[in-house]
């Protein structure tokens, strides 16, 4: 069933000229994974905070259509109901941060504690979150002596305290290295499993193409295209726009042209690549049998 | 103008160690990209090279200069600095003000200044956007600011500090674009960054820092090809470089081009 549903929304923020979003219609299930890709200037951060509810309570602007997440419609609601049930995890860490609280304990206690929940249960969900995001070790840290990629931790694990049905998470990994980018991604999956559900703004195309279970490519506001990852995210259709792709799409479509490239689909991820270009480079050599043995990633 | 690095050491007043005895010498012109994991001392290191670091033990030379005995303000002449968060860096009322603070403070000429900043623009491609301020553009835009403010100063070395973090695929071009134009004119570039397909396709050479210590430091494809050493600092080599490998090359490939060479043997 779907949770969260956008029908025709269309908004304006003050004192600009043209929309932001127009006529979006999205319908997301309850533990599905969508992630948004998009130039900058498409809106993916101002449909993360409709979705949010920020847009128009916040920001204020001209919305039409209806947002309804969980069976609440945006404009009936105020923002202090929404954010029981939505929570968005900023850009920009630092935006994120309450600056009131001195350590990482206390400042992802701090959500909890402003919806009334008991002492016990607090430091219980904050140690748990704690663990599944790796950031135990920076409990007694003040917010902002932490690096950038530590911080978008210290932002997403407070989001995570909250237990919000909808996790909305915008370039959630943007300052990480990329080991830390595949630990937090599993982190998504796993609370997309346990039945969150989760829209994700991301450039990194490859770990969208092996996590999110549908792809939404947003275009001057609209969608442009939307489906399964690997689909959209070779599609010629994004040619041009300022989409970003993966350097295993762009060799493969290079390599088709070329007669190099036997398959139908083009890759975007290393386990799709090596499946197809092992058709060109035949016999197959000794360690691509040694890689055909690792896991495969979601996407194919 | 060489940077030279002899033992440098640098405890934050917290205690911890972020720098463990880094010795290194980058020659004039080259282009050279920091990687490592998040907290292994890269901006630690490169604040060194304009003074807002000043080494807990060893010595960091500019060509002449030690910068133990210049002010930030002085090496600012030899050194740009583009911060990670453009925001960070911008105050002015509009975009051409912003790229002229820097040369008018080194005490340029108006008419040098003048040219300084229309050559960044150009480079940067913001020249149609001289009257806007800078907190009207996009975040794209304002990095592209940000860079315009540092290469008006006409430094002999450029540092860029994660200079793709939040950028899109055009954006990204266009820094590349820049850094190669950097290149033509014979400056120094070192750059920050996570994003090891930017390092790969952009950089000759490449120093992995780990906990405060070099790993790795070498040309970009001898670097690049090391997966295991590369892991215990948290990055992966670059995605068409791990493609050739699994596929059986026996070269290191790190762009599309050597790529594809190596597939059509």
């Amino acid at each position: 069933m779907a949770i969260v549903n956008l029908q025709n929304v269309t908004y304006k923020y003050p004192l600009t000229a043209a929309p932001a979003l127009q006529n979006i219609n999205l319908h997301v299930n309850e533990g599905e994974f969508v992630a948004i890709v998009g130039p900058n200037g498409a809106g993916k951060s101002t449909l993360c905070y409709t979705l949010a509810g920020f847009v128009p309570h916040f920001f204020k602007g001209e919305l039409s259509g209806t947002v309804e997440v969980a069976g609440i419609e945006s404009h009936d609601s105020t923002l202090s109901e929404w954010v029981l049930n939505v929570g968005l995890a900023f850009q920009n860490p630092f935006n994120q941060i309450s600056g009131a609280k001195y350590t990482v304990f206390e400042e992802l206690a701090f959500g909890l504690e402003n919806i009334g929940i008991a002492r016990e249960e607090i430091r219980a969900r904050v140690e748990e979150a704690m663990k599944l995001t790796g950031i135990s070790d920076l409990a007694d840290r003040s917010p902002y002596s932490l690096s950038g990629g530590q911080q978008q931790r210290v932002a997403l694990t407070s989001i995570l305290v909250m237990q919000p049905r909808v996790l909305v998470l915008d370039e959630p990994t943007s300052q990480m290295d990329p080991i830390g980018t595949r630990e937090v991604f599993g982190v998504i999956r796993t609370m997309a499993e346990r039945g969150m559900t989760v829209v994700l703004v991301e450039h990194k195309v490859e770990w969208i193409a092996q996590f999110a279970d549908r792809l939404i490519a947003l275009y001057e506001g609209q969608i442009l295209l939307e489906g399964n990852p690997q689909e959209v995210l070779t599609s010629p259709v994004l040619t041009n726009k300022g989409f970003g792709i993966s350097r295993y799409t762009a060799v493969a479509r290079r390599a088709k042209e070329m007669g190099l490239w036997r398959k139908e689909k083009l890759p975007v991820t290393l386990e799709q690549a090596i499946e197809g270009f092992a058709l060109t480079s035949s016999p197959p050599s000794a360690s691509f049998r040694d890689a055909s043995r690792s896991p495969k990633g979601r996407g194919e | 103008m060489n940077i030279e690095i002899k033992d440098l050491h640098f405890t934050y007043p917290t205690g911890l160690e972020a720098l463990r005895g880094i010795s290194l010498t980058i020659e004039s012109g080259e282009q050279v990209a920091i990687v490592g994991q998040n907290g292994a001392g890269k901006t630690t290191l490169v604040k060194h090279l304009n003074g807002l670091l000043q080494p807990t033990q060893g010595q960091v030379l500019i060509g002449d200069w030690d910068t133990a005995k210049y002010s930030v303000a002085k090496l600012a002449r030899r050194v740009g600095y583009v911060f990670q968060n453009p925001d960070e860096q911008l105050f002015s009322k509009n975009v051409g003000a912003e790229v002229a603070f820097g040369p008018r403070n080194l005490g340029f000429d108006s008419e040098r200044v003048q040219a300084l900043v229309k050559d960044a623009l150009a480079l940067t491609e913001l020249a149609d956007k001289t009257d806007t301020n800078p907190y009207d553009l996009s975040v794209t835009w304002r990095k592209m600011v940000a860079i315009a403010s540092i290469i008006s100063m006409d430094t002999d070395i450029v540092i860029f500090d994660e200079p793709t973090t939040g950028q899109d695929a055009v954006n990204i071009a266009r820094i590349s674009n820049v850094i190669a134009e950097l290149r033509k004119r014979g400056k120094t570039v070192i750059t920050i960054t996570h994003d090891i397909d930017f390092c790969a396709e952009n950089f000759e050479r490449v120093i992995a820092l780990s906990q405060g210590k070099i790993l790795l430091d070498g040309r970009a494809e001898e670097v690049l090809g090391q997966e295991e050493i590369l892991a215990t600092t948290y990055v992966d080599p670059p995605q068409l470089t791990r493609l050739g490998k699994r596929l059986g090359f026996t070269k290191t490939v790190r762009n599309q081009a050597e790529f594809l060479a190596a597939l059509e043997k």
